[in-house]
């Protein structure tokens, strides 16, 4: 044994490293939950910014009146007949006069070949603003049009050169005419603002493919939650917390929140399979059925704090109010709910926003469909097809074209900004509102 | 009547009973309303709720009724011939359905449909033109029930208003007519909105009554068209869409428990180490911003967790790890799925660790660390085996959120139903496969498809058990040192 207490003794040593050993694995144990947390966020971010932007190609359209009205009555529904391939011809055609009168060299590309640079859904875009306005006919109108996705991709990177040798949907040709063609000003990469307005697109067209229709979907499943479950979860909180006996029923209803609570989301989903749709004959894909599943599956999470911000308002605010002759309803209804309202807001933001984040219910009733059209105004439209983010994420992560990986990143961080702004609002109004006694 | 319109109608004669409510228990105590029992505006919300709510609740009750009688009518009317082989009698309904709304399209653009409906071809032309397709061509009997479904409909309509009509008036006038100054509405009032608040907290039971019948009824169905033998003790996952399938549950629980396993084995040792670090040795400025952090992980929605898999972390793992190795070339596997649930899951282990922790009681640290205990040896050995209960509980409860976990592994684990030991293989998981038998093409009475209810229920009763065995084992420990 050495005397010194300067000096440590062999155990000593090795208990002190043995601590500093178990400190470190704390340390390493958070570096690697945070590291995987900025992994992810990084991932994410990187593949999906680019959904942001798109490139697109402008150049004056010559409406012939002889391709697109062939009985020249300009009678919508004749010229009708003229499908999407006529108005891409003209598209490429018109392309190709804008790329010849600028002095372009396209190394003696046919016209079609010069028109696949242009996306196939521009066309359609193009026939529908002429079937609108038949006025157009005849006109040289400026036109902007999507770029074909492999071209997009390539200004994004995601397609090069070499990829575009094995790839039959593009060439290196075209790649080198797009680059040419961004030089004098036809082609350009600008703020992809359809992203977030666009209804999807098919499979083949991820350059038009955008959140509309899932945007709108979500946010009538979100009213109907709120709609729904704010009241009904408010008021069993109170009920729980304010009235309710100790007996076996009130015992029940409690275990019965506390499991529900974590009752996997998918079983919400056959839920609503069978009662909603095959027994209450609601349509699939419905905004109102995904808002009802969401809303029984958010109800205990809202329950759950709302007592507990009802259990924080102190028994003396209940006592005055008792005191002075109110009732016990007129004690709550005018003291206890409105002193707990911000933590009973929060908690249901905070419901909310994972109701807005959950998919798997939702693919169960049909929300996985592939919707375009846009559900018309509430309340009707809650009965019509619609689409959500989450869904249309995983939707796009099912299809073959890479182009959707970039859109799905890019569906995403709109889903996280959302979220974001959900969870500020409530933190703020923590912050804010609540009240320590 | 649309039915929007009915409520809204409903609610207004609600108001003006509000109105008349309170005029007449100021009329009744000529003006004073000191004479009153209780304040006029509980005269008239009395008078509300005796008017509007019995309507309104029936027609709820109404809305979830009528169309399972307008179907038992509908099918009544059906003869054995309008049910082709292989077809179910709820397809032919969906038929008539169709049948009837497209009658009722026909109609609103000025089509004769009395005419059409003698003619069956013709019908069906009419119908395409309405742009409605059928299953099947229209018989005589279809079309009869068609009409017989959209009369019911109209006629049940025109009922439902009469009916809630009357139930206002009446419900309203017998309120009214009970309004004397020593009437004690508040407490009538009050004693009314108790019967809601109590009918809202009795939705959480009806909820798990739903999910307890609504699984076990479609379970039964599947046992009765496939052998809960083969079910519970087969290895075979094999389903075809012709019948004679192989639905063997061990495949999907196997692969269940191996990815539920790696994502614990990732979550525990990081989840926990965190949360001791974070109790025990973190600044308070540390714990302020770094605790957050990791909660936000049990924020981001699992599709998001999905798409780094199948993007990310699959590919990855399979260029530099599987390939190389040899272990194959698949990028969902079990390892991808586990290994992304695992961070998934780190929150829920590190939350309610770090809590725990902090309820184990300074003096038992503090009489250790003054025996000379270092503070990693006070961790080690009093502080961990006092919170072991708790963090048990904590594992439980995140064993079972990655057990139920589905969209993580419907993106990363795979589809294929295996029994297998290599981890870089794809494999897949009771979740994956109630969504790929519910969302495929299979018509809904087959066994195939009702095999994800039976899978359902699997999940939801092994699920239950670990939560309230989670829970009774966490209360049980709070208990002991409050």
């Amino acid at each position: 044994m050495s005397a010194s207490l300067l000096t440590q003794d062999p155990r000593t040593r090795a208990r002190n490293a043995t601590e500093r050993r178990f400190q470190a694995y704390g340390r390493v144990a958070i570096f690697l939950a945070l590291a995987a947390l900025v992994w992810l966020l990084v991932a994410i971010f990187t593949q999906g910014l680019p959904a942001f932007k798109q490139t697109f190609l402008t150049f004056p359209v010559t409406l012939d009146a002889a391709v697109l009205d062939k009985s020249g009555h300009g009678n919508p529904v004749e010229m009708a007949k003229v499908s999407t391939i006529g108005y891409g011809k003209l598209l490429a055609a018109s392309l190709s006069a804008e790329i010849a009168a600028k002095g372009i060299d396209t190394g003696g590309m046919a016209d079609k070949d010069v028109g696949a640079l242009i996306s196939e859904e521009s066309a359609a875009t193009l026939r529908d603003m002429v079937l609108s306005k038949p006025g157009l006919l005849g006109q040289t109108i400026p036109f902007t049009a999507l770029a074909n996705g492999r071209i997009d991709g390539f200004f994004k990177g995601r397609v090069t050169m070499e990829t575009a040798k094995l790839d039959k949907n593009t060439s290196p040709e075209k790649l080198v005419l797009a680059g040419k063609l961004q030089d004098a000003g036809i082609l350009t990469v600008t703020l992809n603002g359809g992203f977030l307005t666009r209804p999807d697109a098919s499979d083949k067209r991820p350059e038009a493919a955008g959140l509309g229709v899932a945007i709108i979907g979500s946010l009538y499943m979100m009213f109907v939650v709120l709609v729904l479950a704010l009241p009904i979860g408010v008021a069993a909180s109170v009920y729980l917390e304010e009235f309710a006996p100790k007996n076996a029923l009130t015992d029940l209803i409690e275990v019965n929140i506390a499991n529900l609570a974590a009752v996997p989301s998918i079983v919400y989903g056959i839920l609503g399979l069978s009662i909603f749709i095959n027994f209450g004959g609601l349509p699939r894909s419905a905004p109102i059925v995904g808002g009802l599943v969401l809303t029984l599956m958010t109800l205990p999470r809202i329950i759950i704090p709302t007592r507990a911000a009802l259990k924080a308002v102190p028994p003396s605010i209940r006592d005055a109010a008792l005191g002075i002759g109110a009732s016990k309803l007129q004690t709550v209804s005018h003291h206890v709910l409105p002193l707990a309202m911000p933590g009973i807001l929060t908690g249901t933001i905070i419901g909310l926003a994972q109701a807005l984040g959950e998919t798997a219910p939702l693919l169960l009733i049909g929300m996985v469909a592939f919707v375009r059209d846009f559900p018309g105004a509430p309340p009707s439209g809650l009965l019509d097809p619609a689409s959500a983010l989450p869904v249309q994420i995983y939707n796009w992560t099912q299809r073959g074209d890479p182009g959707f990986v970039e859109r799905a990143s890019g569906a995403i961080i709109v889903l996280l900004v959302f979220l974001i702004a959900m969870n500020t609002v409530a933190i703020v109004l923590r912050r804010k509102y609540e009240r320590r006694w | 009547m649309s039915t929007g319109v009915l409520c809204l109608i409903i609610v207004m004669l609600g108001i003006a009973g509000y109105v008349l409510g309170q005029r007449r228990a100021v009329a009744s105590a000529a003006g004073d309303i000191r004479k009153l029992h209780s304040l006029p505006a509980f005269y008239g919300r009395i008078t509300f709720l005796m008017a509007a709510v019995p309507a309104l609740l029936l027609v709820v009750i109404w809305m979830l009724v009528q169309p399972v009688i307008i179907e038992q009518r509908a099918l009544s009317l059906l003869v054995a011939s309008d049910i082709p082989a292989g077809s179910s009698p709820q397809l032919v309904i969906a038929d008539v359905h169709r049948l009837a709304d497209g009658l009722t399209r026909i109609e609103a653009t000025g089509g004769d449909t009395t005419a059409l409906a003698k003619d069956p071809a013709k019908l069906k032309a009419a119908l395409a033109a309405a742009g409605v397709v059928m299953g099947h061509d229209p018989t005589p009997s279809t079309i009869a029930a068609a009409e017989a479904t959209r009369g019911m409909a109209r006629v049940s309509g025109v009922w439902l208003a009469v009916l809630a009509l009357v139930l206002v008036v009446t419900g309203g006038g017998w309120a009214l007519s009970r309004i004397v100054p020593t009437y004690r509405a508040r407490n009538a009032t009050e004693q009314f909105a108790m019967v809601l608040l109590i009918a809202a907290s009795l939705i959480a039971v009806l909820t798990t009554v739903g999910i307890v019948l609504s699984l076990l009824s479609e379970t039964l169905h599947f046992f009765r068209l496939y052998p809960a033998q083969n079910f519970f003790f087969s290895t075979v996952w094999n389903p075809k869409f012709g019948g004679g399938s192989d639905l063997g549950i061990w495949p999907l629980v196997w692969g269940t428990l191996y990815v539920s396993v790696i994502s614990l084995l990732v979550a525990v040792p990081i989840g926990l180490m965190s949360a001791i670090y974070l109790a025990e040795y973190a600044s308070k400025r540390t714990r302020s911003w770094v605790k957050p952090a990791i909660e936000v992980l049990a924020g981001i929605p699992t599709i998001v967790y999905g798409l780094f898999a199948l993007t990310t972390v699959g590919p990855m793992l399979r260029d530099w790890i599987a390939q190389p190795l040899g272990f194959g070339n698949s990028a969902s596997s079990v390892m991808t799925a586990g290994l992304v649930m695992g961070i998934m899951v780190i929150p829920f282990v590190s939350s309610l660790s770090d809590d725990i922790i902090n309820a184990v009681p300074q003096s038992l640290r503090d009489g250790s660390l003054g025996l000379g205990a270092t503070p990693s040896e006070t961790i080690r050995q009093v502080v961990l085996p006092a919170a072991l209960p708790g963090i048990v509980g904590a594992v439980l409860l995140a064993a079972s959120r990655a057990i139920g976990e589905t969209m993580i592994v419907v993106m990363g684990a795979g589809a294929a139903a295996k029994l297998s030991l290599n981890p870089f293989e794809a494999m897949t998981t009771v979740t994956v496969k109630i969504v790929s038998q519910l969302t495929g093409d299979t018509e809904f009475g087959s066994p195939e498809t009702l095999v994800a209810f039976a899978l359902g229920l699997t999940l939801f009763t092994f699920t239950l058990c670990l939560n309230i065995i989670a829970l009774v084992i966490v209360r049980k420990y709070r208990e002991q040192y409050e």
